[in-house]
């Protein structure tokens, strides 16, 4: 099974054998190439009951519970990599939950679709609807993604909380795209960020 | 092992020298234990499962009972082809110490009288019952448990496993369970055992070989009954509706579904159950509190464990609430153990964990690796 693009770049990016939260992680696909490849000691938390089911039925140690309200229990810097993939403009707090994640990680990745990507701002401009993508598929009244931001909104903020970002990556389709031009043409962007705590 | 070893098969019963020491103090000696075993012990003894029961539960997990012929009370998750399948592993159930099917209890008569214990049986903790079954293990040649799985009482049998044995045992099952007793669980109890105490049949515990309280007894149980049901449920259920009349009585006679509900519940449960039982088995579950075995953080009970755990609560199970089950999974993720958790959505409060739920069978499957 291939992994989503998005994941096998945070998968080839893992260092070996390291210990792994998957926040929001789906049925575990991630969590289980990074067992079988990376030989990792991966953990997930999950909202979906029958996710956590799935997830489990793969032998993954996943728990149910909410990104905004359960990451507090974990200890400082006690993951080697904290990963919240395309679950960040689903937080009702994004800011906390990438603090929550830069504590308990000593490195941190986040994905998330880019709202300032091309086809977005064309739909919104010529269509003057609330754009429907391939990244972004529901309608506004059914969408799970209450905190649209754009590559600029999510490297401003890390400017300005002073997170160091130790690598990032950009997606157009499956295709990866230049750093300059992100904002505009990347469909979707992969950020590795520095820990608070390095213990 | 051979076919014919008498230590395993159905209605099994073992006195073991002991003594145990008990954490309240003293030791019990002999240590009398009725159990059942299901599927074949590896040469290596490798593939054993132990299933706690909760309070009012007994040995027969799989197997019917004989008393009431009624098929055991988790047959759709032990057996074979099923998430704990008999098939593949050695399962054992054995009756927890303080009870009244066979294992040590108050009803046990007490060698150095002749006469039952009664209430001079010694108070017994859920840890101690978790080292009653280690002895059994010894007996039965079982070194490492593959597994040990409980719900309610039995979760917290399950949880004081690896706290108890770290060494003992690879995965944990916890389902509707919690990791101490609240002043709610406590307070419902004492309902109970006051009922029991204060119906005149009770005589400070021997009444045996004459009435039994059963009134108390029974009413304790009608008390208890409704903590495992949900509000939603027995709404669903009953609502208002009254028992095979056209209107009220204006009396006191049970009007209502629910309280002909709840009568019968309080009666068939005292031909089934001891008394005295009762009392021991609900005084140790409300002594039960891991953390304050362990310094009063409960991380430290799972620090010496390499155990994965699995954990489940059901949404609208308030005797053991789903943030129960959190606090364990905090605790298990501060002691760095796997650990699994998921809440299920059920309309069945407590009682949930002993129907048929897919959803639960699935988990319970995918951590044992019998799912698919």
């Amino acid at each position: 099974m291939s992994l989503r693009a998005d994941l096998a770049i945070i998968a080839d990016h893992v260092a070996g054998g390291s210990r792994v939260l998957d926040v929001g992680c789906g049925d575990g696909a991630l969590m289980a190439a990074l067992r079988d490849s990376k030989q990792a000691d991966a953990r997930g938390l999950e909202l979906d009951p029958r996710n956590v089911a799935a997830a489990v039925g793969r032998g993954l140690s996943v728990i149910q519970g909410d990104a905004d309200v359960d990451l507090a229990g974990y200890p400082d810097a006690s993951f080697d990599y904290a990963i919240l993939s395309q679950t960040l403009q689903t937080c009702r707090a994004p800011d906390a939950v990438l603090g929550q994640l830069l504590r308990i990680g000593r490195h941190a990745f986040v994905s998330f679709p880019n709202f300032a990507h091309w086809r977005v701002r064309a739909s919104l401009l010529w269509g003057g609807r609330m754009p429907v993508t391939r990244l972004l598929p529901e309608h506004w009244y059914d969408t799970p993604n209450i905190h649209h931001l754009t590559v600029d909104d999510f490297r401003a903020h890390l400017k300005e909380r002073g997170v160091a970002v130790e690598g990032a990556w950009f997606l157009s389709g499956d295709k990866k795209t230049t750093s300059a031009a992100a904002n505009f043409l990347a469909e979707h962007a992969i950020f590795l960020l520095r820990g608070t705590n390095q213990g | 092992m051979s076919a014919d070893d008498q230590r395993f098969g159905l209605q099994r019963h073992v006195i073991l020298p002991g003594p145990l020491p008990l954490d309240g103090g003293g030791r019990l000696a002999p240590v009398e234990i009725a159990y059942e075993t299901y599927g074949t012990l590896a040469p290596d003894g490798g593939n054993a499962v132990l299933i706690c029961h909760a309070l009012t539960m007994d040995q027969h997990v799989a197997g019917a009972n004989p008393r009431t012929g009624k098929p055991g009370w988790w047959t759709q998750m032990v057996g074979p082809g099923r998430p704990v399948d008999t098939d593949r592993f050695f399962v054992v159930c054995a009756n927890v110490l303080g009870s009244c099917m066979g294992s040590s209890g108050p009803a046990t008569v007490d060698p150095a009288t002749g006469a039952p214990f009664g209430m001079s049986f010694p108070v017994i903790t859920i840890r101690d019952m978790v080292r009653g079954q280690a002895m059994l293990l010894d007996y039965l040649g079982i070194g490492r448990l593959k597994a040990v799985i409980g719900g309610s009482m039995g979760g917290m049998q399950a949880l004081s496993w690896p706290a108890t044995f770290p060494d003992r045992v690879e995965a944990v099952v916890v389902i509707a369970s919690a990791a101490r007793h609240s002043a709610q669980n406590i307070a419902f109890h004492e309902v109970g055992r006051q009922a029991v105490m204060a119906d005149p049949n009770w005589r400070g515990g021997e009444y045996y070989g004459h009435s039994t309280p059963a009134a108390g007894l029974a009413v304790a149980r009608m008390a208890a009954h409704i903590t495992y049901l949900s509000e939603a449920g027995l709404t669903e259920k009953f609502g208002r509706k009254l028992q095979a009349r056209e209107a009220k009585t204006f009396g006191f006679d049970a009007d209502f579904q629910v309280e002909s509900y709840l009568r019968y519940q309080g009666i068939a449960f005292v031909d089934r159950f001891d008394a005295n039982s009762y009392l021991y088995i609900t005084r140790a579950m409300d002594y039960f509190d891991l953390a304050e075995e362990h310094g009063g953080l409960l991380a430290n009970a799972f620090r010496q464990t390499k155990a994965r755990f699995a954990l489940i609560s059901f949404d609208t199970d308030w005797l053991y609430p789903t943030r129960e089950s959190r606090a364990i999974v905090q605790a298990l993720n501060a002691a760095g153990a796997p650990v699994s958790f998921v809440e299920l959505s059920s309309p069945y409060g407590h009682d949930a964990f002993l129907l048929d739920s897919p959803e639960m069978n699935r988990v319970v499957a995918g951590f044992m690796g019998t799912g698919l």
